[in-house]
């Protein structure tokens, strides 16, 4: 696995949308719940146990998925047909094939049918783990964002028009070659370096001291990462469900906003 | 500019001389898409007021959507929905984060989805207006978003701004020059601005305009439509 994968697609600056969102950050700004340094630690740690849990494990699950599904190529479709269709130069009419009169065994299953059926068990999953609608929507433009931008470095294969953020990170980090633990890594990392960001711009924080939050988190989110490895195969109902309240609420409340600086 | 012929002095701004007798673009492809051009200027310069202008001179005879990139989300969208000059279906914003010049330059995502689900819901379009949100000099549109882009600068921002130049008044394919009525209220001198306009874009065009005595932005709508035409005209 290529580290240096691992950063192209955990780069702050990769332009899949993320500048926009706030992760609720801005909601609990002007609810009067995160005012200062102290506020966003415990903000950033609240929501990297919560949502951040349930991003990485999800982001780990659509990896493994992708993985097994036999990314980054998906399969050649000449591989499926007759050996001798290959072979075939102008089209010509040839004689039925006689009818084999032995039980054919079971096919195996496409893999990449098993794998839609697992990414869209994931994305419903996501869903029943986002209340607020509000968030689903952001979820959903993150990744369709995100996708965007994987499809123009690697070969992803199709998830739908607007996945779930963690489905999207785990489909185009499977397509990158990277492993469930490097994709978790990155969706945990992402969790806390969006709302960390956005509160230099709306509180004006010293980036410094806030970069030295993030850097602090790093251990829990390899913590968290590692976790999620783990569970990457688990049934998606077996998945975290770990929910904070306060974000939904806060991301309808933000959503019904005349004047906003953050999509969510 | 790796092709330049003659030394320059230290006091100089960098610059380029542009063969005058060669369009400085590259050609627009042609294709089923739209075409897209994007609205760029300071804060309050008129941007908005422009696109709601073009959108009374344009649309009647193009298909037409318009994106805004208001920092406080539907602003201008509502401007343009309170002045009636397009319909709800036809008009999207998106929102920033306090990064406007980010939206239409860094990460284009949020515009290029919103140029999508425009055309998804209403079918093949002539032309999509990308407003940007008011920014400052040096806010210049993604080629990955836009085929063409007007900077728009306004008098009463002093005529120095033209010489102060930046990518948007240096490189934009469109200079305006907005509110010249209010020129000899503030003291602007439009020779001035008209002389280093050209020093700095050499043969980019610049056009003049007062959206109070020219409600319909002729020479602004009048571009467009060129360019609308010589799309057309290319084959995909």
């Amino acid at each position: 696995m290529s580290l240096a994968t691992l950063l192209v697609l955990a780069d702050g600056r990769l332009p899949a949308g993320g500048h926009a969102h706030s992760g609720g950050f801005e909601a609990a700004v002007s609810a009067g719940r995160v005012r200062d340094l102290a506020g966003l630690d415990g903000f950033l740690r609240g929501r990297l146990h919560t949502s951040g849990v349930v991003a990485a494990a999800f982001t780990a699950a659509a990896c493994a998925a992708g993985l097994e599904a036999g990314s980054p190529q998906p399969p050649d479709p000449r591989a499926l047909l007759h050996p001798t269709d290959l072979h075939a130069g102008s089209p010509q009419p040839t004689a039925p094939r006689p009818i084999d009169p032995r039980p054919t065994a079971p096919r195996p299953a496409d893999p990449w049918d098993v794998f839609r059926r697992r990414i869209a068990e994931l994305d419903d999953g996501m869903d029943a783990r986002t209340p607020s609608p509000a968030l689903r929507r952001a979820s959903r433009a993150q990744g369709r964002a995100l996708l965007r931008a994987g499809r123009a470095m690697w070969p992803v294969p199709a998830a739908g028009r607007e996945p779930h953020h963690p489905v999207a990170l785990g489909v185009v980090a499977a397509a990158a070659g990277l492993d469930p633990l490097a994709a978790a890594t990155a969706a945990a990392h992402g969790t806390v370096t969006g709302p960390a960001s956005a509160a230099v711009r709306l509180l004006g924080l010293d980036p410094y001291t806030v970069q030295g939050l993030i850097a602090a988190l790093a251990p829990e989110c390899d913590r968290i990462a590692a976790a999620s490895a783990g569970t990457a195969n688990d049934p998606v109902d077996e998945l975290p469900a770990d929910g904070a309240p306060l974000l939904d609420i806060g991301a309808e409340h933000h959503a019904s906003w005349e004047v906003r600086l953050f999509a969510s | 500019m790796t092709d330049h012929p003659h030394e320059h002095g230290t006091d100089e701004v960098p610059h380029t001389h542009p063969d005058p007798g060669v369009d400085p673009h590259t050609p627009l492809s042609g294709g089923p898409r739209a075409l897209r051009i994007g609205i760029g200027g300071p804060v309050g310069s008129g941007k908005t007021a422009l696109v709601a202008a073009l959108c009374r001179s344009l649309g009647d005879e193009l298909r037409l959507a318009v994106v805004t990139n208001d920092i406080y989300t539907t602003e201008d969208a509502d401007f343009l929905l309170r002045n009636g000059v397009l319909p709800a279906e036809r008009i999207r914003a998106v929102e920033t984060g306090c990064c406007p010049h980010t939206a239409i330059r860094d990460d284009i995502s949020a515009n290029l989805d919103a140029v999508e689900d425009l055309e998804d819901a209403l079918g093949p379009l002539d032309l999509v207006l990308v407003e940007s949100g008011g920014d400052n000099l040096t806010a210049t549109f993604s080629k990955g978003l836009i085929d063409r882009q007007i900077f728009v600068v306004d008098v009463a921002g002093g005529d120095k701004v033209p010489r102060k130049g930046g990518p948007g008044v240096t490189a934009a394919d469109l200079l305006v020059i907005n509110k010249t009525d209010l020129a000899p209220l503030v003291g602007a001198d439009l020779t001035v601005m008209d002389r280093d306009a050209r020093a700095r874009r050499g043969d980019l065009p610049t056009a003049f305009l007062s959206l109070v005595e020219d409600r319909a932005a002729t020479p602004v709508a009048d571009w467009i439509r060129a360019l609308v035409k010589d799309r057309a005209a290319t084959p995909a």
